[in-house]
């Protein structure tokens, strides 16, 4: 059943490519995304604790990232025949057919349980998203693709050092390949100290550039700058999972060893980091995707933040991955909206977003609002619990302090953000034709109704997962959790 | 020994990387070392296992002659030959490979290794390598040469691999030679979209976007 996740976008991703029309391709997307929800809904129902010895499976953090995933993928393929038909003038077949393969990696990442699978699933996303972001064709797109892939095929060799260094300490305290990460968490105490902190630190570097945490982020907010707010919401909600994921499963073979402690204050360094960085790029920063890259910045850093403080913190921590997923998405595309209106995405040439394009204009706004910690949204329920976890368990500084960069970051944003959306637009600018229809708002709608509705009800069935998925994350995988489907 | 005297070649071809600039010849000694790589699990003596041996003689195809292909292919349309004024000057870049691999052997002191590991140079020359690797990433400013340099990183990458090499699942190795290869030649096509926009493929052209 769940080889299924990885065939079906793998086999459409062939068919996207063999189809001449582009309408029709077009269409291959949303089919795929709907199904794929599908499947894995039915498969999520029966999800269990895998047994030590299996190569491939979903367990509840791998169910939970892949859901978000698999989510943010319908609402991208959703927005994407609409937003393909527009541009007429590029042929998207290798785009669909990227787009495609990226989310049959993402399943097959998400159901390794062999680190260097998982590497593997990883290294090929990076590889399928160049030509994504390449896209436009243009020189600027080309210098934002070749940063892309040589700053992140050096952070995935990394990635691999680092997985090779656990290998190896695994060698040394006598386990044998091969080295499952259910067998590493309950073996855990056999791994040599130092091979292991020194493979973390590689991983979290490796897979933190893929992630896009500062200061090894320099590549993001070029890539996501050039790319369509399609791809941009993709890569935000996406790629940034997945490398997120195949962190999660490093840092839980450390914390089943006894060394959380080292992983923790790493983690907690690296989310701060990444938060001050963002704040001081926000701030004057007239490029609205930019700023949306930067925004990402944060909010990787808010995720690693919260894994590190740990208990209640990395609960919503995870939480916060389908937060902020479904709330970037919002933002992406609406920006990409907006600078199909107005033919560019700067500040001074874009202004009154509210007034030309009244539906993206509110949702961009409303966007804002959410990712910068609106109640009743989802972002805000995981930014207060995971202060409220730093708070609690006595990080009185970090916690104050992630406060304090939240308020930062909201008012460095709202600048720009208030300029664009409120306002008269230009008289002198060129008006294209975009109008905002149903097809390019509806599931930019769906997607910030679901951050709504995840803000003050999470299913039971849910939130049963993410207990079992943060247990796994904290490396208490080894008392076996025995969980009913 | 035989493993020792290609570890020493290995690091050898590491200074001539960083002092050469010849892109060409950087093509020619990346390539070297990745033969040389290739043929040590052979030569500690591992010639028994069946898949060592397939995996072995894969890589030797892919760092000898398919990647060698491509690049050929690349110097072609590019017509380059040099690396001209880099980053960072020759001698330095000497110098600091050699600071580089001193610090190698003193990382690697402090990491333990299995007792009865017979390669003890395995571990400071993969570091090195790597080093070296990152050194011509930032320092050339031809995508190509960049693109040696990712090569060059692989090579450490899987120097400490063959620490490894007798417990690792075939699978495993084999999807992540699979994916340099891929990722190389991904580099490749974007390289020539990089020659055809700008006419040149001197990454100095590539700094438009900035805040």
């Amino acid at each position: 059943m769940t080889w299924l996740l990885i065939l079906l976008p793998f086999c459409a991703a062939g068919l996207a490519f063999a189809v001449s029309s582009a309408r029709l391709r077009a269409w291959i997307l949303p089919a795929v995304g709907i199904l794929h929800l599908g499947i894995l809904s039915v498969a999520l129902t029966g999800w269990r604790t895998l047994p030590a010895t299996a190569w491939f499976g979903l367990d509840a953090l791998g169910g939970w990232v892949l859901l978000v995933i698999s989510v943010l993928f319908c609402i991208c393929a959703f927005y994407a025949p609409a937003y393909l038909a527009l541009r007429p003038d590029r042929d998207h077949r290798v785009l669909s057919t990227c787009l495609l393969a990226f989310l049959a990696l993402a399943s097959l990442l998400a159901q390794a349980r062999h680190p260097g699978i998982a590497w593997v699933a990883m290294e090929t996303t990076t590889l399928v998203s160049a030509p994504l972001i390449y896209f436009n064709h243009n020189r600027r797109s080309l210098e934002a693709t070749w940063k892309y892939l040589v700053i992140g095929s050096v952070g995935i060799a990394l990635a691999l050092l680092g997985t090779l260094f656990i290998a190896y300490s695994a060698h040394m305290g006598g386990l044998t390949e091969p080295l499952r990460y259910t067998r590493l968490m309950e073996n855990a105490g056999l791994l040599s100290r130092p091979w292991l902190r020194a493979g973390f630190v590689l991983t979290l570097v490796g897979y933190g550039t893929k992630m896009g945490l500062a200061p090894l982020h320099t590549w993001k907010p070029d890539a996501y700058g050039e790319t369509p707010g399609l791809v941009g919401a993709l890569l935000a909600g996406g790629v940034t999972s997945c490398a997120f994921l195949a962190l999660l499963r490093i840092y839980a073979v450390v914390g089943a060893a006894g060394e959380g402690a080292f992983a923790r204050e790493l983690m907690v360094a690296f989310g701060m980091v990444s938060m001050v960085w963002a704040l001081v790029f926000m701030v004057r920063q007239t490029d609205i995707k930019r700023l949306l890259a930067y925004s990402s910045v944060e909010h990787m850093g808010i995720l690693v933040f919260g894994i590190g403080i740990g208990g209640l913190a990395a609960r919503f921590a995870l939480f916060h991955l389908a937060a902020n997923a479904l709330v970037k998405s919002v933002l992406f595309l609406s920006a990409g909206n907006i600078h199909r209106s107005y033919a560019s995405k700067q500040y001074p040439f874009v202004s009154g977003a509210l007034r030309r394009t009244p539906v993206s204009g509110w949702l961009f706004l409303l966007g804002f609002l959410a990712i910068t910690g609106l109640p009743p949204f989802a972002p805000f329920l995981s930014e207060f619990n995971i202060a409220a976890g730093a708070l609690g368990t006595g990080h009185l500084a970090s916690g104050s302090a992630f406060l304090i960069l939240l308020g930062g970051i909201f008012l460095a944003m709202s600048e720009t953000v208030v300029k664009v959306v409120f306002g008269t637009p230009s008289a002198e600018r060129v008006r294209t034709p975009y109008k905002d229809t149903p097809a390019t708002t509806a599931p930019l709608i769906v997607a910030l109704g679901l951050a709504l509705v995840l803000g003050v009800w999470l299913p039971r069935p849910l939130q049963n997962m993410l207990d079992h998925a943060t247990a796994t994350v904290e490396g208490v995988l080894s008392a076996r959790l025995e969980v009913q489907p | 020994m035989l493993p020792d005297l290609l570890i020493a070649l290995t690091m050898l071809s590491n200074f001539s990387l960083v002092a050469t600039s010849r892109v060409s010849k950087a093509i020619q000694f990346a390539v070297f070392q990745g033969v040389l790589l290739g043929l040590m699990p052979l030569a500690m003596g591992l010639g028994r296992h069946f898949h060592i041996v397939l995996l072995a003689l894969a890589a030797i195809a892919v760092k000898g002659w398919l990647i060698p292909f491509l690049f050929r292919r690349a110097m072609r349309q590019v017509h380059i030959q040099r690396e001209v004024d880099p980053y960072i000057g020759y001698t330095v870049s000497l110098m600091l490979c050699a600071l580089g691999t001193g610090l190698s052997l003193v990382l690697a002191h402090s990491l333990p290794l299995k007792a009865g590991t017979e390669n003890v140079l395995i571990v400071p020359a993969s570091l090195a390598t790597l080093f070296t690797g990152f050194l011509l990433l930032v320092s050339r400013r031809k995508a190509l040469t960049q693109v040696v340099g990712y090569l060059v990183l692989e090579n450490g990458i899987y120097l400490f691999a063959l620490l490894l090499v007798e417990d690792m699942p075939a699978l495993v190795e084999a999807g992540i030679l699979l994916d340099l290869f891929v990722g190389i030649f991904v580099m490749g096509i974007v390289i020539n979209h990089i020659r055809v926009a700008f006419d040149s493929t001197d990454t100095r052209h590539l700094a438009e976007l900035k805040d």
